[in-house]
């Protein structure tokens, strides 16, 4: 840890703790990444080399006649899983962070009685993890009926009181009082303002409530396993899980649960890349004031 | 292994709300009041997690337009499936049908969530369809009383190296005594004759079952767990014995190392049920041709018993509102030539019936094993199972706790019976804990 941190000190950094930094930050880099290069081999691997190959190293390159078991398998249900995913955490998180920004906004900088209350509220819901949750809202949606469908997924996965947090103390700390004052003197209503003038400043913790919460419900395992009986509304998590749980007995499905993991995280990763410089100045500039 | 284990913690937390809220509940009494046919068309839903059961099921409403059956799905049963169950019994939206396998009935049984069939006219004449144990299974030991029909089976016999065993002059054991004879004369060769299951606890039941043993019994209102009869201590002072010697491997099952051993000619033989036989066949391609099929070795030369690993069944819940349309279905879909046959292509079912035991899917060689009619020694082994062996109601616990002393003992803490004696009490007070009556 100390390494990490004293390479920021500049110029008079000594060699010997520059290549500390170095190792360490090696260290984790491949920690995180060889199961990720696993998977990856893994996945171009044909069933029968699999196992009886170097695990970290090529044997024949089958990924594309893989894939294309796996797209053939069962009418392509593993697309339509990968398709409500994408709609789930993409529709999820977009809607969820703009609930959570208005909220935000509004308690950073409205004053109106219970505000307090009500972001502790909110901040006492951070705590609370979503698998605990689970059951309560399957016995909440059966009573009106709409479990085993898109919105026993959907609904829930809006709610961000993290984001909400966030958002906060962002609007806080970026949206100047004097810019609205001033926008509401040219007669601008509340709702153009936020729009128009504090969703712009708030972009950077915009993006990170979008990506926490894209990332979280593109693994949100729990409420789907719950919520869904209809294998055309599985998001991949959750059809994965269900072919994993039955390698025993149908053992072709190995082969598909790897490559279909491996396809499976990269929308993440492309996310990722696409918002990642947005997400870095959001949790810089929200950490100065 | 996360996933899994955020799903058993709650699936432990929410049997804990069961049972705490089950005054309130709509469990009422399971017994069908009537099986009698409903008027009109009925729509029926069914949770099922064997891949392909969506084209068997097409072909029955093609065949039956009153009587519309719609497939729901989700992980195996303890990966999920069951505490959806649970779940949806507490709300009241539970499937008319489920898949549940024979070793859960009883957990489904005393929390009321299944129908009592021997009401329908239809299922209890199907009962001399079904081969004898099975029927023991789904009854849970009451005679006028049927909470599932069987749908699979898995009974044990030995799979085993005949290249290897010839080449060696090794005599393909026929008892257990001579297991490990040939296991002394394998571990000589530098391989091991097989490889114990830390984690299959259902295996070793069903070594236990072939013993004669039973883990469990319900005289109508009390359990009695009986973890060490002496079948169970007989089975586990075998294997621990084996293990001392070092004679068996003790790597984890399932995983690639186990594969490898197999595929590398490590390992010789695999006392497993009928539905391995595609697990060797993919895990260890390498070997194809290699193989085949023994009935399990006896306790005493001449006997002739085995056990069964596995095998599930089709419920019909408490709520269900037309038992009459769903026992039909469930039949067809176990008992029909039609249905048994899509299943044994699509998912490796083997049937429970005594006819499907001769579908001709049955009866032709398997080239992984050297063109061997493999399923004609299961058919015998499956005459052969005894209808005593009965499940408890906690049986997850149950396997939890004696895995984790089974771990324990291959690496030298402690002994089988050991894992044995400490889960007969962990189940007992699992059961006290759930108010469930139990004897000791």
């Amino acid at each position: 840890m100390t390494a990490i941190l004293s390479t920021g000190r500049g110029p008079q950094e000594s060699r010997l703790s520059r290549a500390g930094a170095l190792i360490v930050m090696l260290v984790f880099t491949l920690y995180f990444l060889i199961p990720i290069w696993w998977l990856f081999i893994a996945s171009t691997k044909s069933s029968a080399q699999f196992g009886n190959s170097a695990p970290l190293w090529f044997a024949d390159f089958n990924l594309f006649d893989n894939i294309g078991q796996l797209v053939a398998y069962r009418d392509g249900v593993y697309l339509k899983w990968m398709l409500n995913s994408v709609l789930y955490a993409g529709l999820g998180a977009l809607l969820g962070t703009l609930f959570a920004a208005m909220c935000g906004y509004a308690l950073a900088k409205y004053r109106f009685p219970g505000r307090d209350l009500i972001f502790n509220v909110v901040l006492g819901g951070v705590l609370v993890p979503a698998t605990a949750l689970a059951l309560p809202l399957f016995l909440i949606f059966s009573q009106v009926g709409l479990t085993n469908t898109f919105w026993a997924v959907f609904l829930p996965s809006l709610v961000s009181p993290f984001g909400v947090y966030l958002t906060r103390i962002f609007a806080a700390s970026s949206v100047p009082e004097e810019l609205l004052e001033a926008s509401r003197l040219d007669g601008a209503g509340e709702i153009r303002t936020f729009f128009t003038i504090s969703v712009r400043l708030m972009f950077p913790a915009l993006v990170t409530v979008f990506l926490f919460q894209f990332v979280a419900i593109w693994n949100n395992f729990f409420l789907p396993l719950i919520m869904l009986r209809d294998e055309a509304l599985f998001p991949v998590t959750l059809g994965l899980y269900s072919w994993n749980s039955q390698v025993n007995q149908i053992p072709e499905l190995r082969l598909y649960v790897l490559v279909g993991a491996f396809l499976s995280i990269i929308p993440l990763v492309i996310t990722f890349l696409l918002l990642q410089r947005f997400w870095r100045s959001g949790l810089g500039a929200g950490a100065v004031k | 292994m996360n996933l899994k284990r955020t799903a058993v913690a709650a699936a432990v937390l929410s049997a804990v709300v069961l049972s705490g809220c089950s005054s309130t509940g709509s469990e009422g009494g399971s017994a069908a009041a009537s099986c009698a046919p409903a008027e009109g068309k009925v729509d029926l839903s069914f949770t099922s997690w064997i891949p392909g059961i969506e084209e068997v099921v097409d072909v029955w409403n093609k065949e039956n337009p009153d009587i519309q059956v719609k497939v729901q799905t989700g992980p195996n049963g303890n990966s999920g499936t069951y505490q959806n169950f649970f779940n949806q019994l507490k709300a009241g939206n539970a499937p008319d049908l489920g898949q549940i396998e024979y070793d859960a009935l009883p957990n489904f049984r005393v929390q009321n969530g299944l129908m009592d069939l021997g009401a329908c006219d239809d299922v209890m004449a199907a009962k001399d369809d079904f081969v004898d144990w099975t029927w023991g299974q789904v009854s849970l030991g009451e005679s006028d009383s049927v909470y599932a029909v069987p749908q699979d089976s898995g009974p044990m016999a030995m799979f085993y190296r005949a290249d290897l065993f010839e080449q060696n002059g090794i005599a393909i054991p026929t008892t257990w005594a001579e297991y490990k004879e040939a296991a002394k004369q394998v571990r000589a060769t530098g391989a091991y004759i097989t490889n114990f299951s830390q984690g299959d606890i259902n295996q070793f039941a069903g070594f236990v079952w072939q013993a004669g043993g039973s883990w469990f019994d319900n005289d109508g209102s009390d359990w009695t767990v009986d973890l060490t009869d002496p079948a169970s201590k007989k089975v586990a002072d075998y294997w621990q014995d084996l293990i001392d010697e070092d004679l068996v491997s003790t790597v984890p099952t399932w995983t690639t190392e186990w594969d490898n051993a197999y595929n590398s000619s490590a390992a010789w033989t695999w006392n497993s049920a009928v539905w391995g036989a595609n697990s060797i066949a993919s895990g260890a391609p390498d070997t194809a041709g290699k193989w085949a099929v023994a009935k399990a070795p006896q306790w005493e030369a001449g006997d002739s018993a085995a056990g069964n690993w596995g095998g599930s069944s089709t419920a019909v819940f408490t709520g269900s509102k037309h038992p009459y349309e769903a026992s039909k279905f469930a039949l067809w879909l176990n008992t029909s030539d039609e249905a048994l046959t899509m299943l044994n292509t699509s998912a490796n079912i083997y049937p429970a019936t005594k006819e499907g035991l001769n579908l001709p899917v049955l009866k032709e060689g398997v080239d992984f094993y050297g063109g061997q009619p493999i399923y004609d020694v299961f058919a015998e082994a499956s005459s052969e199972v005894s209808e005593d062996f009965a499940w408890g109601p906690t049986m997850t616990q149950t396997y939890n706790d004696v895995s984790d002393g089974f771990k324990a003992a291959v690496s030298g803490d402690g002994t089988l019976l050991d894992a044995l004696t400490k889960g007969q009490s962990a189940t007992i007070d699992a059961l006290k804990a759930q108010s469930i009556p139990v004897k000791e």
